[in-house]
């Protein structure tokens, strides 16, 4: 136990540092555009400013200090909760994104059950006849899932069940689930279809290696020889021992779509995260962009986190390392 | 680290190999006659002026002359969509080539010298892998100014954890393997040791995951065009000629099909390509693979 617990803390401490890495790197980041942030707010009307009206902007803006002060200011504000103030919204920083994250929150966690819903059973019948009619069919459709990028896919959807069904429930306003259910339900389907198809296609590649991998081991030819029933065999065996890369492989993908989804969400008009950091970067709203990718990445790095302790509790052997 | 067993005199070639399969040779044939077609295009041998606007031909159907028909400037969408599978495949073979230029490197000199540059380096590679990879392609797309190179090191920064990552771990037991030990023995420099004994180990690697990267960046550079956040316009990108067909499918489905189409075909063969050549590198991988 005590070697369990010093390798989460030594996992906790490292992606704590990860962090702090991130946290400058998306500052320095953004200050690398060209021209400053009061020209980027005012537009072509910053050259009307004077030396002394913009001189009081840089103060206000904290652009007169240096840049290591600015980071720290920048960092001290996270603490507080401050994350900063969207001038076209007239919101802070913090109240969108606490909206924002649910919304891809849900979307993302809809998608990953869809995609284990196809890719789990896919890969596993992919995988029981190699070679056959199943394997092949199996990998073509990861194949398509791999290939065809969202944005086609969503598009596609969209103007068909729009024009030929009349169904377009994402041309409303977005409700939460919490305002309209059904409203929300029929909102989510078409986007975490899409992902869900896309991230399926790693999903049943993954299982696929996993129970080959697994299938050729001596317990399983043990398991066969004792006369364990195939169902047994494929369900107790197989999967439990595979289930390892895939969960690595879902954890993964759930990271990816916390920010990932930004296509979908901007396609659909889904009040995302991801929509958010598109919307600020067009807007020119650098401040929005900054907190808000720091509050994504610090999102996938505690999945990432999460990911690995969830299989360090399903494999015993990792545990004992 | 499988044992590094001395290849076989190289015959026969893994581009013989590629084409003998015929998913690999299929995909390596549809590749070349894309590439080839667009250079034509741009050329000007074949089709027309991807720019080009006759507004007298506006939103023509598929026909004899326009064959993939037109679009709402009446530019020849044939033209353009191939056109755009050339851009494409130049913006993710920079793309590609910055991040296996700079991530091998990054994971051949972590690996081999360890110590502080490794800690250095494996930050960065963890840091870059904090965000999702198209989140922090348009952020990057969105600092740096707006050109297709730009778009290609955008592209190229997401994609360099990934070749560190790949090719740190070899490194680390290559440098414990006899045959670097007797060099270091005979007195050889270490930079030496690094880029003659153990870079051309990890070769295969690399090259793998340059034909497995190469889908992922043309995914992701019509991802950034549609956004709005690609080469500008009216430079022919297949992302943001779909961005453009979704207020003009109703009226003329071809101006979503034909690039819609078109980018499929290329990542499906990429992906195929990528695929066979990991099953000729890779022996591991054949098992479970094919």
């Amino acid at each position: 136990m005590r070697v369990l617990e010093s390798a989460v803390v030594k996992k906790a401490a490292g992606s704590l540092a990860t962090l702090v890495g991130v946290a400058i790197f998306v500052f320095f980041m953004l200050r690398a555009i060209p021209g400053d942030a009061i020209s980027a707010s005012l537009g072509t009307e910053a050259a009307g400013l004077t030396e002394v009206q913009r001189k009081s902007l840089e103060e206000y803006y904290g652009l007169d200090q240096s840049l290591a002060s600015q980071f720290f200011s920048w960092v001290g504000n996270l603490f507080q909760g401050n994350l900063g103030f969207s001038v076209r919204a007239q919101q802070s920083v913090l109240d969108l994104t606490a909206a924002a994250l649910p919304v891809t929150f849900q979307l993302a966690v809809f998608a990953i059950i869809l995609a284990l819903a196809i890719g789990v059973p896919v890969g596993m019948l992919a995988a029981s006849r190699v070679g056959k009619p199943r394997d092949v069919i199996g990998q073509a459709l990861s194949l398509i899932g791999l290939s065809v990028p969202a944005f086609l896919l969503a598009t596609t959807l969209l103007t068909f069940l729009a024009v030929n069904l009349g169904f377009n429930p994402n041309g409303l306003g977005y409700k939460t689930f919490f305002e309209d259910p059904v409203v929300n339900l029929q909102q989510m389907l078409l986007p975490s279809l899409v992902l869900g198809f896309g991230i399926s296609a790693p999903i049943i590649r993954t299982t696929r290696a996993a129970v080959l991998d697994v299938s050729g081991q001596d317990f399983v030819r043990t398991a066969k020889a004792k006369g364990v029933s195939t169902r047994r065999l494929q369900f107790k065996h197989i999967l439990r021992n595979a289930l390892i890369p895939i969960v690595t492989m879902t954890g993964l993908q759930f990271g990816y779509l916390l920010g990932g989804a930004v296509v979908v969400e901007q396609i659909f008009s889904l009040p995302g995260v991801g929509r958010q950091v598109l919307t600020g970067i067009q807007q020119k709203e650098y401040a929005l962009v900054q907190s808000t990718v720091l509050v994504i990445a610090a999102a996938f790095v505690i999945v990432n986190l999460l990911t690995d302790l969830l299989y360090r509790a399903i494999d015993p052997r990792v545990r004992a390392e | 680290m499988q044992s590094v067993a001395p290849e076989k005199a190289k015959s026969p070639s893994v581009f013989a190999r590629i084409l003998r399969s015929w998913t690999g040779g299929t995909s390596l044939i549809v590749l070349a006659a894309l590439l080839v077609l667009s250079i034509l295009v741009n050329l000007g041998v074949v089709g027309f002026d991807p720019i080009a606007q006759t507004p007298a031909d506006r939103l023509l159907a598929p026909n004899g002359t326009y064959w993939f028909g037109t679009d709402q400037f009446g530019r020849d969408i044939f033209s353009r969509v191939i056109s755009g599978v050339g851009s494409s495949a130049l913006i993710s073979g920079v793309a590609v080539t910055i991040a296996a230029l700079f991530g091998t490197l990054l994971g051949l000199v972590g690996g081999f010298y360890r110590g502080v540059i490794d800690v250095f380096g494996s930050g960065l590679t963890n840091v870059l892998f904090a965000f999702p990879p198209l989140l922090l392609a348009l952020t990057l797309a969105s600092v740096l100014d707006r050109n297709w190179f730009t778009v290609a090191v955008a592209i190229g920064i997401v994609y360099i954890p990934i070749f560190a990552r790949v090719t740190r771990g070899p490194v680390l037991s290559l440098r414990e393997i006899e045959f670097v030990k007797a060099a270091k023995s005979t007195g050889m420099a270490s930079i030496g040791i690094m880029f003659k004994h153990v870079l051309p180990n990890i070769y295969s690697i690399a090259i793998i995951q340059i034909a497995l990267s190469l889908s992922w960046a043309v995914l992701t550079e019509a991802a950034l065009s549609f956004l709005g956040l690609g080469s500008p316009p009216p430079a022919p990108s297949l992302g943001s000629m779909i961005y453009e067909a979704r207020t003009l499918v109703l009226i003329a489905p071809w101006t979503l099909w034909a690039p819609g189409a078109v980018i499929v075909v290329f990542v499906v063969c990429l992906n195929l390509l990528g695929d066979s050549l990991r099953d000729i590198l890779d022996p591991r991988s054949k098992e479970v693979n094919s």
